[in-house]
This record gives C-alpha cells, sequence and structure tokens, in this order.
C-alpha cells in the first residue's frame, strides 16, 4: 500500500481516529495547495520545467494551479517585477483569500537580482508579503521544489486565529493592504 | 529612375538653405543637422513633395549629450518606402529650453514616440495631444535617461557595488 501522508498524532481505536481539527486541517491543506504562478521571465521557465512531468509539482498535492486568484492559496512571484507592474502583483494578492502564501522565486523576484535600475522593483517584498525567498538566477527545479515545500511547512503549521491576530493585521497594514 | 541621395541633400538645401546646418553620411544614411524651428517645415515639405515622398516616420527619440552646448536633441528617421530611401534629421537645443513642435499631424505613430521622448527625457513637445509619462511609474519625479541622473535605484539596500563592475 502506498503511503500518502502520516496520520498526525492522534487517538487510535477500532473503526475511529481522534486528533485536534487544527492538525487534521493543517494535513489538508498542505497537501492540496492551489498556486497562482506569477510568471514575467525565466524562473517562470523553470516554473514550467517544475510543473511538468519529469519534476512534477503534483506530487506535492499542488498540481491544481489556480490562474485565478480568488481560488489561489499560493502566489509564486517569478521573475524580474518592474516599479509599474508592483501595483498589478499587489493587487493579485489582495484578491486571494485568506489564508494566503507567498513563494518569491528567483533573485529578481527576492531583490532585484541584477537589475539594479530605475524600473525595477528591489524585490516584491517592498509591496505584498513574502513567505519563502528561493535563491538563484533562475534556481533550478529542485530548488524550487524546495522553496514549496518549506512553505508546506508553514502550511502544516498553521495556527487557528494567526490570520486575524493584531500581529498578522499590523503587519499587513504595513503593506498598505486591508 | 529611382531617387538618388544626392537629389535628397540638394533639395533640402535649395529650399531651406541656411537652416540645414550640416549634412554627413552617418552609417550609410545621410544625416542632416537643422535649427529646431524649421523641423515640422522641413518635415512637411519632405512629406508633401512629390519627388521626396518620404511618408514614413520609422523611428524617433530623444537624446543627452551632457558636454555640448546644445546639450539635448531630437532624432528623427524618415523612409521614403517607393524609392527605398532612409534619411535621418537631428535637431539640437539647451537644457533649459527643451521644447519641440509636435510631429503628431503629419505622423500620428508619432504620439507614442514624443511621450517616450518625454518620459526619458523631459523634451516637451508643445501641441501634443496627451504630454504625459507612457513607459515609467507615473509617480516617478524625474527623467532617467538624463545623464546626470545615476542609473541604479535610488531606494536599493543591499546592492554591493563591485559586484556590479563599479568601483
Amino acid at each position: 500500500m502506498v503511503e500518502i501522508v502520516k496520520e498526525p498524532e492522534g487517538y487510535k481505536g477500532h473503526g475511529f481516529f481522534v486528533t485536534s481539527l487544527e492538525k487534521a486541517v493543517g494535513l489538508a491543506r498542505k497537501n492540496s495547495i492551489w498556486p497562482l504562478p506569477f510568471a514575467t521571465s525565466c524562473c517562470g521557465i523553470e516554473f514550467m520545467a517544475t510543473a511538468a512531468a519529469h519534476y512534477d509539482l503534483g506530487r506535492f498535492g499542488a498540481e491544481r494551479l489556480s490562474f485565478s486568484p480568488r481560488q489561489a492559496d499560493l502566489l509564486m512571484v517569478m521573475g524580474t517585477i518592474s516599479k509599474k507592474m508592483g501595483p498589478v502583483l499587489k493587487q493579485v494578492f489582495e484578491q486571494m483569500a485568506e489564508p494566503k502564501w507567498v513563494l518569491s522565486v528567483g533573485a529578481c523576484a527576492s531583490s532585484g537580482g541584477i537589475f539594479d535600475t530605475y524600473s525595477v522593483l528591489q524585490g516584491i517584498d517592498r509591496v505584498i508579503p513574502v513567505d519563502v525567498y528561493v535563491p538563484g538566477c533562475p534556481p533550478r527545479p529542485e530548488q524550487i521544489i524546495d522553496g514549496l515545500m518549506r512553505i508546506q511547512e508553514l502550511v502544516h503549521n498553521e495556527q487557528f486565529g494567526r490570520r486575524s491576530s493584531p500581529e498578522y493585521l499590523k503587519m499587513l497594514e504595513g503593506y498598505g493592504i486591508k | 529612375m529611382a531617387l538618388a541621395i544626392e537629389r535628397v541633400t540638394e533639395r533640402i538645401k535649395e529650399t531651406f538653405g541656411e537652416d540645414i546646418l550640416d549634412v554627413t553620411m552617418n552609417y550609410d544614411i545621410m544625416t542632416y543637422t537643422l535649427k529646431r524651428e524649421r523641423i515640422i517645415e522641413v518635415i512637411q515639405f519632405l512629406f508633401d513633395d512629390a519627388e521626396m515622398r518620404f511618408k514614413f516616420l520609422t523611428t524617433m527619440c530623444g537624446i543627452h549629450f551632457p558636454n555640448e552646448k546644445n546639450q539635448l536633441g531630437v532624432i528623427y528617421q524618415l523612409h521614403n518606402m517607393v524609392d527605398n530611401v532612409r534619411i535621418r534629421l537631428k535637431i539640437f537645443f539647451p537644457l533649459e529650453d527643451p521644447v519641440v513642435p509636435t510631429l503628431t499631424n503629419i505622423y500620428p505613430c508619432s504620439n507614442w514616440m514624443e511621450r517616450e521622448a518625454f518620459d526619458f527625457f523631459g523634451i516637451k513637445f508643445s501641441g501634443h495631444p496627451k504630454m504625459t509619462r507612457i513607459y515609467n511609474v507615473d509617480e516617478m519625479d524625474y527623467h532617467p535617461l538624463r545623464k546626470e541622473y545615476a542609473l541604479e535605484d535610488a531606494t536599493r539596500e543591499d546592492k554591493d557595488d563591485s559586484m556590479f563592475g563599479r568601483a
């Protein structure tokens, strides 16, 4: 038999299994992330390889790419984001429903990369909060998968109520996001 | 017989005389430097004349030479598609007075190119229907391709100059 995921800590008997709701929800969310690929350049090409059969994002339950932000759990930003694209990215993030996560793939999305110039946003964390950064120019698919697995870890350990906590709301307010 | 470039030079010189400041052959394209005030008249003549027939504006752009007296310039490239003749027109003017008459009444396609020249060099085109930025963010408060401004983003924090081939 194929073991898909390990069962969480809990109490098991004949015909029943008891665990905390938080653990069960975390497990379910972790293995059914719907990513929204926001690909603008070469990192996007690496992502295509990551999603295709050889590396296969589907092994992590994330093969259902969502091209609508309203249905997505994870925003994957891959590529150079110009200053003019900044407000667009922010709007996409705002349209996503909570809980949501952001993965910044590659040097450009994380810091502006080699584009040390007047027209390029020096890292997407200037407009939206980022959960995990993947370095590389561009990163190999293995690195993108590693980034996704770290997002999975965050999703798995997400505490109930964090998204409505004062700290979280204050952080969003810091970015001017309501 | 196809239009020869010598004939174009001859017609321009006989029509505008002193207003043509310089004529040189650059990279196989004849280049005419002229007075800013006459640019529209010259292009209108090249457009309308039955022999010249420069009905197509290939491109136009701004330019900045910080060491010249007339620092700013605009360069036009015209194309006669019937005879396949290309020419280049240049005008230069001081930084303090960057106003050029618009070309949109002759070539509507110059609309966006003039906005680009405004965006990057701050050259204002009088009579243009919408003289606003086109490529950069609206909040930008300078014209980034002017040489007095640094190429780098002013808000950067974590870039090491030595990694970018700069001292």
